[in-house]
Order: C-alpha cells, then structure tokens, then sequence
C-alpha cells in the first residue's frame, strides 16, 4: 500500500490564514467545529487578529446518523459568545468530506439567530461531496481512498499536525 | 431479552432503561451529567431545541399523580422534538380495572419508542422493563419507596456545578430517608461518584433499618450531622406515604429536624442546600432557608429538564 504523503500543517495553516484575511473583518464570528475545527478557530482567531471571540460548536445534537450510530459519548457544549443575527460568520474545520456535518452546522447556527451570511474554512478538502456544500477557503485538496481517514491532532504544546487512520 | 444481568444495560454494557442509579457504572453516571451540561447551553438559546429524537414517540405513562417530574418530562422530550403523549393512567384505564401490562402492550402497539413510568408500586418499571419489545426504552420517574434516577442525577448535576468534585465533599440527606426513594437515588448515585463521607439525619422512626449498610453514616442529632458539611439534601416528609404514627407532629419534626438558618449555620459557610420539591415550608425546611442565598432548590428544577433530556436521548440512540 501506498503512503500518502501529508502536507505540513503549519504550511497549511498560514496559506489558510492568508487566504481568509482579505475576507474578514474585526467583527467577522469564528465557529470551529468540534474537535479539529475549534483548535483551528483558536489559532486562526489569533492570527488574523479579530476582535469577536471565536465560537466552538458541538453538532452532536443535529447529526443525521444519531439514528444509526446513537450519542458519541462526550459531547461538548457549544458556545458562540456573540449575537449570530446579522452577522457574517465563518464556520472552520479541519477536514471537509460528505459535507454532513456542516449540514448540522448550519442547521444548529440557524437556531441561534439569522446570520448575514455563512462561509466555511477547512484545512483540508478530501473530495467525496453527499451534499451541495463548498469550502470558501482550503487550505490544501487531497484525494484519499474512502477506507482511510484523515483527523488534526494536538499534542501537549499545543501543536497541531495532520494523522491518518484506517476505518 | 438480554445476556446482561443489569437489566438496564444493553449486550454492549450501554444504557437502554433507566430504572435505578443503583448498579449504574460511574462512566454511564459521568456520560448523563456531561451531556445534560451541552444540554444546558441548548436551553439558554433563543430556539430551546434540538432536532434530536424528531419523529420519536414518547408516552407520559402516570399511574401516581404527578405535576412537575410529568411536566418536566414533557419539556425535555419537547426540546428534543420528540412527539409527547401525557396518560394519567390512574383516571382512565386502570380505573376500568385494565392490568398495567396489558396498557403498555396497548400503548406499545401503537409505535411507541420510550415509556416514563411513575407507579406507586416499586418495581412497577421493571416489570414493564421486562415485558417491552428491545427497541422501547423505559424511564423510571419514580417507583414507590425505590428510585427516583432522574431525580438523583439532577441532584448530582447541581451539586457538581456548585461544588465541582465529588470526592472532596462532606454530605448531608435529611429528613424522612424511610419513605424516599429519591434519598435512595441520591446515596447509589453519591457513593458511586466517590462522596466520601455521606451521612443520613432524621428520627429513629424515619430512617430504613440497616441504612448503614449503603455506606452511610446516621445522625439522629441534626447539630452533630450538619457539622461541616458542603452539600444539604433536603427530603420533603412525605405525609402521603404515612400510614400510621411515624411522627407526633409536623410542628415537633420541624423543631428537630427542620432546615432553619441557625441550623444551616453549623455546614461550612459555602454548603448548598438542595430540595426535590414540592417544599412542605415550616415542616423540613424554613422559608428563610429556602429562599436564602445557600438555596439551589430553583436551579434544580431548571437543570431537572438538561439531565432529563440527555437521559432520553443517550437512551434512544442506544440499540
């Protein structure tokens, strides 16, 4: 089997970052998505300097396969420490696939008010679309088989880098 | 139905009825109370609701009158957009002579997927437990003198938000332990979470025989068994279950065993007091207490419906 090679995160990270920053202004809000999404959101918040804190959402509550796969067992509490009305919002993640989460993203931001408009931020676009759903700024596309997944990481210093699991 | 031997658990040890806080591993216990906190954030929001359990069928199975658990029942199975059908049993069926089994069968007939079931008969959800098709799950919202979960995981809930670490805390359950079953939720779900000192208060008259075989210590002197204590569960006296002469009076238990502002005194200066309602004021516990600033008896209610709602829903997506 081949190895797929990863990009450096960091590299990713920056290109992502420069990407946004025409795009955003002091009051733009960052939703990450839990777990990856909000380690970025953290990271992006900081460097492109935005005045509203970020926010972090938990889309256990509005997942499409609770039927099939139940409750994961540790959920987090969502937290969007600002008003959603009205506003121009960027939803981050770390890796863009079937597009189903983002789909209980938004249905969940939806529940928090009326947005001014939605757009999405991920590190990585794996292809595999099920939903009508783009990312307005990625930091880097990847093909990879459906068997392997691919999940950001942090470790104790609070470095981020990109794994690969198999299914 | 199943290999298990807990009869609330599923083949792959997961929670499928909740009957009692007995026997319940501190994981499952840990997993209700950390869902019920993100559920807490869902209430706070401008729309109190998540699509969760959309299509689900959720009887209110009632065959001893109750208001506020039915009612907050039916809020958190609301906000998890599930569809609520309330049956005070006691008044329609049961009064034509129906048995309890042949309801369920006929409420399960109709696709139900989740019961709620209060009965003055301990036991009574175990039974239905047993006799439900795998895919239904069963709640238990209070069972004679047995358990009350839900009640003691919102107790657990409240004093983890207040006091953050089970295994640092001195606590108290007063009053009439005899005829409670949420003071016996409350010592299965405390002492599993790792309370390490849990004392019991009342008359002779009003504590179970061997209590101290839950791991419990008894005081019948309310001074010596408030001392220091971080957390006060109040029970209400239960003056409906009291066949027969337990007590001369309300005014003497209120005298002993009533929760006054002098006597909340002698826990630590930051103890909370906790009570399950409704408040029987000037019985066990007075209105300057209940009212105070050490009271968390409304936040209670409100996390009543969180820990009701991540109860539901873990259950239902549980096979």
């Amino acid at each position: 089997m081949t190895k797929t090679a990863l990009p450096d995160t960091e590299q990713l990270l920056a290109a992502l970052t420069e990407q946004m920053r025409p795009h955003v202004s002091a009051q733009t809000g960052l939703i990450g998505i839990v777990t990856g999404g909000a380690w970025l959101a953290e990271r992006l918040h900081r460097d492109l300097k935005l005045e509203v804190p970020y926010g972090i959402l938990d889309v256990s509550f509005y997942r499409d396969d609770f039927q099939r796969k139940g409750l994961k067992h540790k959920v987090s509490p969502s937290e969007i420490p600002f008003e959603v009305e009205g506003r121009d919002l960027i939803l981050v993640d770390d890796v863009l696939y079937t597009g189903r989460t983002i789909r209980a993203a938004m249905n969940e931001l939806f529940d928090y008010g009326r947005p001014a408009s939605i757009r999405l931020a991920a590190l990585i676009d794996r292809g595999g679309r099920e939903l009508p759903i783009a990312a307005q700024f990625v930091g880097a596309t990847l093909a990879l088989p459906a068997q392997q997944n691919i999940e950001l990481k942090r470790d104790a210093q609070g470095r981020l880098s990109l794994a690969l699991t198999q299914d | 139905m199943f290999l298990n031997s807990n009869p609330q658990l599923n083949q792959n040890g997961e929670l499928h009825h909740l009957l009692s806080t007995e026997g319940l591993p501190a994981e499952i216990l840990r997993q209700i109370l950390d869902t019920a906190q993100s559920f807490v954030g869902v209430t706070q929001r401008e729309v109190k609701k998540v699509p969760l359990l959309r299509g689900k069928a959720i009887f209110n199975l009632f065959f001893e009158p109750s208001t506020r658990t039915r009612t907050t029942f039916e809020i958190a199975a609301k906000r998890l957009s599930a569809d609520v059908i309330n049956l005070a049993v006691n008044v329609s069926s049961q009064a034509k002579g129906e048995s309890v089994l042949d309801t369920v069968a006929n409420l399960a007939a109709m696709q139900a997927d989740m019961f709620i079931v209060r009965h003055s008969q301990s036991g009574a959800p175990y039974l239905i437990a047993r006799h439900v098709g795998e895919d239904i799950h069963v709640i238990n919202a209070g069972d004679g003198r047995h358990a009350h979960p839900t009640q003691g995981l919102l107790d657990m809930f409240t004093i983890h938000h207040y006091k953050h670490d089970f295994t640092r805390l001195r606590v108290a359950i007063v009053g009439d332990v005899l005829h409670s079953r949420v003071a016996r939720s409350q010592i299965h779900a405390l002492t599993t979470l790792g309370v390490p000192e849990l004392r019991v208060i009342g008359p002779k008259t009003l504590l179970p025989s061997n209590v101290e075989n839950l791991g419990v210590h008894v005081y019948h002197d309310m001074a010596k068994g408030l001392k220091d204590v971080d957390v006060v569960m109040m029970l209400r006296l239960q003056n409906e279950r009291m066949q027969g002469s337990f007590l001369p009076s309300p005014q003497e238990f209120f005298k002993f065993y009533g929760l006054t502002a002098d006597k909340l005194a002698l826990a630590k200066p930051d103890a909370i007091v906790l009570h399950p309602g409704p408040m029987n004021r000037g019985v066990e516990i007075d209105s300057d207490v209940a009212d105070g600033g050490q009271s968390v008896i409304l936040p209670q209610v409100t996390f009543g419906i969180a820990i009701r709602m991540a109860v539901m829903s873990i259950l239902a997506g549980n096979r």
